[in-house]
This record gives C-alpha cells, structure tokens and sequence, in this order.
C-alpha cells in the first residue's frame, strides 16, 4: 500500500520534474491573475458608462465568457487558433482563456464592490476639484476592493485550481509533470505528491480566506 | 460671489427647481430654510455643478460653471462643500482626508500637503486627531475633519447642507463653533440649516424655500419674527413648535 501511493524511491525520482511543475503553475498562476484583474477591472470601469452601446455588449461579454466553461474555452483556442494561422503554444492560450473566464468573474466582483461604496463618497471627492477618474482610483476602488476583497480571494482561489487544465493543452504544469512521472514510473505516488504540494499552496489561502469572511461576518 | 439666476432643475417629471435667483455677496452667511423636499440641497449642488441644472446661469467668483468650457474641477477647488452624513473617506486617516485634493488637485508635494492638512486640522480644533480614522472619531469630529477638507483648498465659498442635523444634540456646537469662526474670518457661506439659534447670531440673511422657488427672503429677524407670506409664518411656526 505504501509503496504504491507512497513510494519513497519514486518520489525522489519525481521531485525535480514535480518542482518544475510547480514552478510553472505559479508562473501560470502569477500570469493570469494580474491579467484577470486587469481584465476585470476594465470590465468594472466599462460598466459604468451608462451608454446602451457600452451596456449590452458588455453584458452579453460577461454572460458569454461566464457561461462558457474554461476547459472548452482553452481547447476550443489550442486547437482551433492554428487554423486561423495563430500559433500561441501552451501558455498563450491559457493565458488568454483565463483572461477571458477569470476576467469576466473578476468583472462582476468588482462592479459589485463599486456599487457598494456610497455615492457620497464620489460627491465629497468631486467637490473638492478631483476629477473622475482621481476619485475612482483614489476614493473608489480602495473601498470597492476592500469591500468585496473575500469574493476577489476566492476567485483567485479558483483561478490557481483552474491552472491545472493547462495540463490538457501541454502545458508543463504541476499536474501535467506529474501525469508524465506516473506514466514513467508505473505508479500514482507522483500525483498524491501533486495533490499534496496543490493543498499545500492553497490551505493558506483558504485559511485566510475564512478568516476574512468570519470577520465580514461578524461585521455584519 | 455667488449669482445664480433662473435656475430651472427636473429630476425626470419632478420639477424640483422652478426659476431660483440666488446672489450671495462676498463675506455674506445666507441662510436657505424651507420643508424637506423643497429643493435645498439640490440649489447647493447646482452652486458647485455637483448637479446640473436645466436651465439658468451659475457664477462664482468670477467663474461661469455653466460654460462649457469652464474646467469644473479648477473650480470646485474654490467652492468648498460639507454634506450632512460627512462623507469622510473612511479608508483614510483624517490627514489623509484632508491632504487627498491639496496633493491631488493642488498639486502639493507630500511634505507640504501634510503642513497644509495639519493647519486645516488645527483651524477646526482636530490637530491631535490627525492619524485617526473616520471610524475612531465622534459624529462632530468627522464633520470638522470635513469641513477641514473643504478649507484646506482655500475656498472662497463654502456650501453647507445641514452640517448638523445627523448629529447628537451635544455634538452640534462644536460644529456651530467652527462655522462662527470661519464666519469671522470673512468666508463667504451658503448654509442650508435649520439651526435658528445659529442663523439669528450668525446669518446676514435668510432665504424660505418651498416646492422649488424662493417663497420669501430677509435678515433672520425680519424672517423668524415677522415673515410675511403665509407659508413662510407656516413653516416658522412649525419649526418653532419644536
Ligand atoms: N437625484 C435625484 N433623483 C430624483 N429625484 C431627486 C434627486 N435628488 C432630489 N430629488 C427630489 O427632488 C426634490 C427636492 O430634493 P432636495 O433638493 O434634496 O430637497 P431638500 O434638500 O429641500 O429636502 C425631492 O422631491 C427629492 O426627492
Ligand atoms: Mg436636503
């Protein structure tokens, strides 16, 4: 039983190839984050131009690329942009199927947060000669990301979970490494390790996360 | 300062401003009373363009705010305005409520931005309060860090709607007592208040409002002790009843 899930021998056999795994799923993750929250945070600022034009292309953007699920999206790309003469590898695609799903998440999350701050705020700014976008930054957004920083977590969350369906489009992520050690090695070990390395990454996050929204909670 | 003529405002078919005239001379404390609903805060907020009116003609202090081309934030610097629930930025230390528009707009370097701030902080008795936030501050600290905010900028105006009526009975003079003294340093003020004790010492005039136009206007003891139409000796006695 041991030396099946739990071969010693073949976990350091695995390491080195698991290690650039996780060195690429954090590459991935700190890649499609920061894209997802730009993605995102465009979405947001779109939002509020009240024009028909902006509005229901916008919508119909958000619902689309929330609707569609990841996995479709990333082999829908990785495999049909060749034929389009666009050839983005691995990473390219997961790059862009992230910041077209995580976006339009993150997008939603942030509209929210800028709902939630009150339109007092921006008066106050605005009287005293700061421009729109000056009070968006400065007084707005701070708010909004602070009130809706436990959704933002969790998403993100998600996001580096999702990383693991590079794995279907070659990407040398941790998954994929360590499908490649158990196909050589004959045995499941280097995926528990995997699991185990992917717990490791994310229990502080959802430490933290439950943390975060015990005290949203308690702040009613 | 301050003339506003023929200001017409609609909020869909709502005709909330129906031909307002309002001149405030420079160094004058006006005084806007009238039933809520009447169309007070919406006059001040047409005063800064926080509102836009349909209709009519704003210029303070030399500047047309209803120009197209008239860069309002320039000239927001000027107006200052404190708004009844403070609008503090609670995210900020009252410092930093203070100095956002000096470094932002005035474009003040941080050093002298937090001088200017502390000065503002003093004027309104709050100097030692300078590193707290919103939350940590009494109802009438927060709107004397707010109306610190306001005068940092040296405004030449500053607009008030009801300073003080979401405070506590016993936090109220101390706002008062910030006002009077901005009043003795000449500000020019337009104060929608139904603060009467304050209005009678402090106001050069008072003008009722209700549904949408000047009704009558007049110092305060003309208006308080013997108005003349009879909406106006309505409201006075129903305020005075309480
Ligand atoms: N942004 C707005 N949208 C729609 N109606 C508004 C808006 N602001 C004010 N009103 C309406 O305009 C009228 C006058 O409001 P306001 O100027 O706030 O009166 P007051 O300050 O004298 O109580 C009220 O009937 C109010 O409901
Ligand atoms: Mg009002």
């Amino acid at each position: 039983m041991l030396d099946t899930f739990f071969n010693v021998e073949i976990m350091k056999a695995a390491w080195p190839i698991l290690l650039a795994g996780l060195g690429n799923t954090l590459l991935l993750s700190v890649t499609v984050v920061p894209l997802g929250l730009l993605g995102g945070l465009m979405l947001a600022l779109l939002a509020r131009l009240h024009s028909p034009w902006v509005r229901w292309p916008l919508m119909a953007w958000v619902d689309f690329f929330r609707a569609f699920p990841p996995l479709v999206l990333l082999i829908l790309l990785y495999a049909g942009l060749p034929f389009i003469g666009i050839e983005l590898g691995g990473f390219g695609c997961v790059a862009i199927a992230f910041f077209l799903n995580t976006g339009a998440y993150y997008g939603e999350i942030l509209r929210a947060g800028i709902d939630s701050v009150p339109t007092g705020q921006t008066e106050a700014a605005r009287s005293t000669g700061l421009s729109a976008s000056q009070t968006m930054a400065w007084v707005v957004l701070p708010q909004a990301v602070r009130n809706v920083l436990p959704d933002l977590m969790s998403n993100t969350l998600e996001v580096v979970k999702l990383t693991a369906l590079g794995s279907v489009v070659a990407m040398p992520e941790l998954l994929f490494q360590a499908r490649q050690a158990q196909s050589l090695t004959y045995n499941p070990t280097p995926i528990v390790v995997a699991a185990l390395v992917y717990f490791a990454l994310l229990w502080p996050l959802v430490r933290l996360l439950s943390r975060l929204e015990n005290r949203a909670l308690r702040a009613g | 300062m301050i003339e506003a003529i023929g200001l017409h405002k609609h909020f869909g078919a709502l005709h909330v401003l129906k031909g307002v005239d309002l001149r405030v001379a420079d160094r004058e404390l006006v005084f806007v009373i009238g039933p809520s609903g009447s169309g007070k805060s919406t006059l001040l907020r047409c005063l800064n363009r926080l509102e836009t009116p349909d209709a009519g003609s704003i210029v303070v202090d030399g500047i047309d705010l209803m120009h197209r081309r008239t860069d309002l934030n320039a000239a927001r610097r000027r107006i200052g305005m404190v708004f009844q629930g403070f609008n503090l930025y609670p995210h900020m230390t009252a410092l930093g409520n203070v100095t956002l528009a000096l470094r932002k707009v005035a474009g003040k370097g941080r050093a002298e931005a937090e001088a200017l701030g502390l000065a503002a902080l003093e004027r309104v008795g709050l100097r030692d309060r300078a590193g707290h936030t919103p939350g940590q501050l009494s109802g009438g600290q927060q709107q004397r860090v707010a109306i610190a905010r306001a005068i940092a900028l040296e405004p030449r105006v500053m607009l008030f709607d009801e300073p003080t009526s979401a405070l506590d009975p016993e936090l109220v003079g101390s706002v008062l007592a910030v006002m009077r003294e901005l009043r003795e340093d000449g500000m020019t003020m337009v104060v929608v208040s139904h603060e009467m004790g304050f209005a009678r010492a402090a106001a050069d005039r008072v003008v009722f409002m209700d549904h949408g136009q000047i009704v009558e206007q007049g110092p305060p003891a003309a208006i308080f002790e013997a108005p003349q139409e009879a909406r106006t000796q309505a409201f006075i006695g129903q305020i005075q009843r309480h």
